[in-house]
C-alpha cells in the first residue's frame, strides 16, 4: 500500500518535472492548467483510490478479526496500538474458554461425599438404636452394617442382664449376714448330733414298735388261725350231731362235746378278736411313729420307716385275710347252726306233735314197736299220713316259693356278695394304693439318694475348684510380695553403690585431673620448641620461594620492542623447585601457559604498537560480519571507514550497553584503555568485535591473554610469597 | 594476521588485473575474427574478465581459513 502510494507519489512528481522540462512556452499556462488540472484531477484520483484501499483494508482486518479472535490476537501482537482500536471498535476480546473439566469432577465427589455422609449420619442413629432395646435392624444402608448391628444388639442385652444379675447379687449379700465359719461349723456339728440322736431315738422306736406290733400281730393271726379251727371243729362236731343217729348216750356225748366245741369255738372267737383289737392297736401305735419319724425328716431313717411301712402293710394284709378267713368260717358255721336249729326245731316240733298225739309214749320211741295198739298205730298212721299229706303240701308250697325264695335269697346272696365284693374291692384298693404309695416312696428315697449323691459330687467339684483358685491367687499374692520387696532391696543395694562409686570416682577425677595438668603443661613445652622449628623451616622455604619468584618476575622484563622475552621455562622450573610441597604455589607454577613457557610472551609496549595497526584494519573492515560479505560490502566498509568520525579515546563506561557493541565504539574504548595501561580492559573490549574486525583482532588477542595470563600467574605467586614470607618472619 | 589481509588484497588485485587484461585481449581478437570489429565482444570479455575476478576475490575473502598451497615443482 505504502509502495503504491510512493509509486503514485513518484509517477505524480515524475509527470510534473516532465511537464516542466516538456516546453518552455507552453509550460508556462501548461503548467498552470496541467498541473493544476492534470495534478488536481490525477492526484484526487490518487488520493481517492489510496483512501478507500486503506479504509478498505482497515475495515477488512476488523471484520475478519472480529470473526476470527485468533487473528485479532495475532494483529494485536503485531501492529502495537491495534488493541486499542479493537478495543473502540469490537469491545474488549473474548475471554479464554477453558475446558470444563473440573465441575465434572468436583460431581462425582460430591455425590460420594453425600453418600457417604448419609452413612456417617445413619451410623450413629443406628448405634443409638442398637444401645436402645435391641430393634429389628433395618435393611437399607449396607449389608456390613447389618451384622454389625446384628452383633451390637446381642451384646448389649446380655450386658444389661448380666447387670441385673450383678446388681441382684449385690443386693444379696448385703441382706444375708455371714455367720463365721466356726458358728457355722459349730450349728452343723450341732444339727448333726441332734440329727443322730433323733434317728437313733427314731430307729429304736421303730424297731421296739415293730417288734411289738409284730408279735400282737403273730398273736393275732395265731388266735385267729386257732379260732378258725375251732369253729371248724365246732362245725364239724354239729354236723356229726345233726347227721349221725345214734344211741342216747353217744347223742348225749355228741351234745356236749358240741357245747364244749362251742364253748371253745366261742372263747377262740373273743380271743381272737381281742388278739385283733390288740393287733390293731398295735399297728396303729406304729403308724402314728412312722408318721413322726417322718415328719423329723431325717433321711437316714428313710430307709427304716420305708422298711417299717413294708412291714405294717404287710401285717395288715395278713390280719385282714386271716380276719376274712374266720368270717369266712363264721359264716359256714352260721349256715351249719342254722342248718342244725332248723333241724332240731323240725324235731321239736315233730316231738310235740307226737306228744300231743301219743302222750303216752315218751322221748325214745324208735323202740315202742312191739307195745303199740292198733289205734295207736292206725292213729300213728293215720297221723303219719295226715303229716305225710301236710308236709306234701308243705313240700308243694315250698316247692311253689322255691323259685321266690330262691330268687330272694339270690337277691340277697347278691347284695351281700356285693357288699362282700364292694368290702373286698375297698380293701384291695386300700392295700394297692398303700403298695403303690410304698412303692412310691421306695422310688423317691431311692432318687433322693441318686440326687443326694450327685449333689455330693458337684459339691466337692466346686470345692476342688474353689481350693484350686485360692492356690492361685495365693501364688500371684506370693509372687507380687516377692517381686516388691526384691526391688526395695535392689533399690537400696542401688543406692549404697552409687555413693561408694561416687566417692571413688572423685578421687580418681581429682587424680587425673593434676595429671593431665601436667601432661598438657609438657605438651604444650614441646609444641612450642616443635612450631618453632617448623616455623623457622617455613620461614627459610618461603624465603627461596620468594627469591625464585623475583627471578620470574625479572624474567618477564627482558622483553624487547617487537620480540617476546626469553622462554621462562628455567625461572618457572626454579619456582616449582622451590616451593615443592605447597599445592597452591605448586598449581599456580603449572598454570602458567605453555606458550609462555617455550616462547616468552609479549612486553606491554610490544602489544600497544601492535594495537593501532589492528585498530586501523579493523576500522576497514567494520561492515563485514561473519557471514563475509561480497565485495560491494568490503568496498562500502572502506568508504565508511574513511568518512566515519569518532573520537580516537573514549572513555569506556561502567557498564557496556548494547549500543556501545559497536565497532568503532568498542576500539575507541579499548584505545582509551591501552593508552592508559589497562590491557585487560582493552582485552575484554576487543572481545566484543564480531565478524570480521574480531577475526582480524584474533591473534592479537591471543597474544594478550598469554601475556595476561602470566602475569597474574606471576603476580599471584609473589603475593603468595609476599605472603608466606610475612605470615613466617617473626616480630623482634 | 594483518598481513594476511594485506597479501589477499594483493591477490586479488593481480588476479583482477590479469583476468581484465586477458578478457580485453582476447575480446579484441574476437571482434576483430569473427564480430566485424564491433565494440562489443571486448566489452563483453572484459565483463566477463572483471566478473571472474570479482568473484574469486569474494570467494577468497569470504573463505579466511582456507590455505593457499604452493606448487613445488621437483628439481
Amino acid at each position: 500500500m505504502l509502495r503504491v502510494c510512493l509509486r503514485g507519489a513518484n509517477a505524480a512528481a515524475r509527470q510534473c518535472v516532465c511537464g516542466k522540462v516538456a516546453g518552455h512556452p507552453p509550460l508556462q499556462h501548461c503548467r498552470r492548467y496541467t498541473s493544476a488540472g492534470d495534478s488536481g484531477v490525477s492526484a484526487g484520483k490518487i488520493v481517492a483510490a489510496s483512501l478507500l484501499t486503506v479504509g478498505g483494508g482497515l475495515g477488512g482486518t476488523i471484520i475478519y478479526a472480529k470473526w476470527d479472535p485468533k487473528f485479532r490476537s495475532n494483529v494485536e501482537k503485531t501492529v502495537p496500538y491495534s488493541d486499542k482500536v479493537f478495543g473502540m471498535t469490537l469491545g474488549p476480546p473474548p475471554p479464554p474458554v477453558i475446558v470444563p473439566k473440573k465441575p465434572a469432577k468436583v460431581e462425582p465427589l460430591q455425590i460420594s461425599s453425600v453418600s457417604e455422609a448419609t452413612k456417617d449420619s445413619k451410623q450413629p442413629k443406628k448405634e443409638k438404636k442398637a444401645k436402645e432395646a435391641a430393634p429389628p435392624p433395618e435393611e437399607a444402608p449396607a449389608v456390613e452394617e447389618a451384622p454389625a448391628d446384628a452383633a451390637a444388639p446381642p451384646p448389649p442385652p446380655p450386658a444389661q442382664t448380666i447387670e441385673g444379675e450383678c446388681t441382684e447379687c449385690a443386693h444379696e449379700p448385703a441382706t444375708l449376714k455371714e455367720r463365721p465359719a466356726e458358728e457355722v461349723t459349730a450349728l452343723l456339728a450341732a444339727k448333726d448330733a441332734a440329727e443322730q440322736d433323733t434317728l437313733a431315738s427314731i430307729s429304736s422306736n421303730l424297731d421296739e414298735t415293730l417288734g411289738s406290733s409284730a408279735k400282737t400281730t403273730m398273736a393275732a393271726i395265731g388266735a385267729q388261725e386257732a379260732a378258725l379251727a375251732a369253729i371248724a371243729v365246732h362245725t364239724e362236731k354239729l354236723k356229726e350231731a345233726m347227721d349221725e343217729e345214734g344211741a342216747a348216750d353217744t347223742k348225749s356225748a355228741q351234745w356236749r362235746a358240741l357245747e364244749e366245741a362251742l364253748n371253745e369255738r366261742s372263747k377262740a372267737v373273743d380271743e381272737a378278736g381281742a388278739a385283733l383289737l390288740r393287733a390293731r392297736d398295735e399297728l396303729e401305735k406304729l403308724k402314728g411313729v412312722i408318721t413322726s419319724a417322718k415328719d423329723t425328716n431325717i433321711d437316714a431313717a428313710r430307709p427304716q420307716v420305708l422298711a417299717a411301712e413294708e412291714n405294717l402293710h404287710n401285717m395288715i394284709v395278713d390280719l385282714d385275710k386271716v380276719v376274712g378267713k374266720v368270717q369266712l368260717a363264721q359264716s359256714e358255721a352260721k349256715i351249719v347252726s342254722q342248718y342244725s336249729d332248723l333241724v332240731n326245731e323240725a324235731k321239736a316240733q315233730f316231738q310235740k306233735e307226737l306228744d300231743s298225739i301219743t302222750p303216752e309214749i315218751k322221748a325214745s320211741w324208735k323202740g315202742l314197736a312191739g307195745k303199740l295198739t292198733t289205734d295207736d298205730l292206725n292213729s300213728l298212721i293215720a297221723h303219719a299220713h295226715r303229716r305225710i299229706d301236710q308236709l306234701n303240701r308243705e313240700l308243694a308250697e315250698q316247692r311253689v316259693r322255691e323259685q321266690i325264695h330262691i330268687e330272694t335269697a339270690l337277691d340277697q346272696q347278691k347284695l351281700e356278695h356285693q357288699k362282700a365284693l364292694e368290702t373286698a374291692v375297698l380293701t384291695a384298693l386300700e392295700h394297692n394304693r398303700e403298695e403303690m404309695r410304698l412303692e412310691q416312696e421306695k422310688k423317691v428315697a431311692e432318687v433322693r439318694e441318686v440326687m443326694e449323691a450327685e449333689m455330693r459330687t458337684q459339691l466337692r467339684r466346686q470345692a476342688a475348684a474353689h481350693t484350686d483358685h485360692l492356690r492361685d491367687v495365693l501364688k500371684v499374692q506370693e509372687q507380687e510380695l516377692r517381686a516388691e520387696a526384691e526391688e526395695t532391696l535392689t533399690n537400696k543395694m542401688q543406692e549404697q553403690e552409687t555413693h561408694y562409686r561416687r566417692l571413688t570416682q572423685e578421687q580418681l577425677d581429682a587424680f587425673t585431673l593434676d595429671m593431665n595438668a601436667a601432661y598438657a603443661r609438657l605438651k604444650g613445652v614441646e609444641e612450642a620448641i616443635d612450631s618453632h622449628v617448623i616455623a623457622e623451616e617455613e620461614a627459610r622455604k618461603a624465603h627461596q620461594l620468594w627469591l625464585s619468584v623475583e627471578a620470574l618476575n625479572y624474567s618477564l622484563r627482558t622483553s624487547g620492542a617487537d620480540a617476546p622475552t626469553e622462554p621462562l621455562e628455567a625461572a618457572a622450573l626454579a619456582v616449582r623447585e622451590s616451593c615443592a610441597d605447597n599445592e597452591f604455589a605448586q598449581a599456580l607454577a603449572t598454570s602458567l601457559p605453555t606458550e609462555s613457557l617455550s616462547r616468552g610472551v609479549y612486553s606491554e609496549a610490544s602489544l600497544r604498537a601492535r594495537f593501532q595497526d589492528v585498530r586501523k584494519l579493523a576500522r576497514r573492515v567494520a561492515l563485514i560480519d561473519e557471514t563475509r560479505n561480497s565485495l560491494y560490502q568490503y568496498f562500502l566498509s572502506y568508504v565508511q571507514a574513511a568518512l566515519l568520525m569518532e573520537p580516537e579515546q573514549e572513555r569506556p563506561p561502567e557498564r557496556l550497553s548494547p549500543t556501545d557493541l559497536d565497532t568503532f565504539k568498542l576500539l575507541s574504548y579499548a584505545c582509551y584503555s591501552m593508552e592508559r595501561g589497562d590491557l585487560e580492559l582493552a582485552a575484554k573490549l576487543l572481545n566484543q568485535l564480531t565478524g570480521e574486525p574480531r577475526r582480524v583482532a584474533q591473534d592479537w588477542l591471543n597474544e594478550a591473554r598469554l601475556t595476561l595470563e602470566t602475569r597474574q600467574a606471576i603476580s599471584l605467586l609473589s603475593a603468595y610469597a609476599n605472603a608466606v614470607g610475612l605470615g613466617t618472619t617473626q616480630a623482634p | 594476521m594483518d598481513e594476511e589481509y594485506g597479501r589477499k588484497w594483493d591477490r586479488c588485485l593481480a588476479d583482477s588485473a590479469v583476468k581484465i587484461g586477458t578478457g580485453l585481449g582476447v575480446g579484441v581478437i574476437l571482434s576483430v575474427l569473427l564480430f566485424k570489429r564491433r565494440t562489443w565482444p571486448v566489452a563483453f570479455s572484459a565483463g566477463t574478465g572483471l566478473g571472474m575476478a570479482y568473484s574469486n576475490c569474494q570467494n577468497d575473502f569470504r573463505s579466511p581459513y582456507l590455505l593457499h598451497g604452493r606448487m613445488v615443482k621437483d628439481q
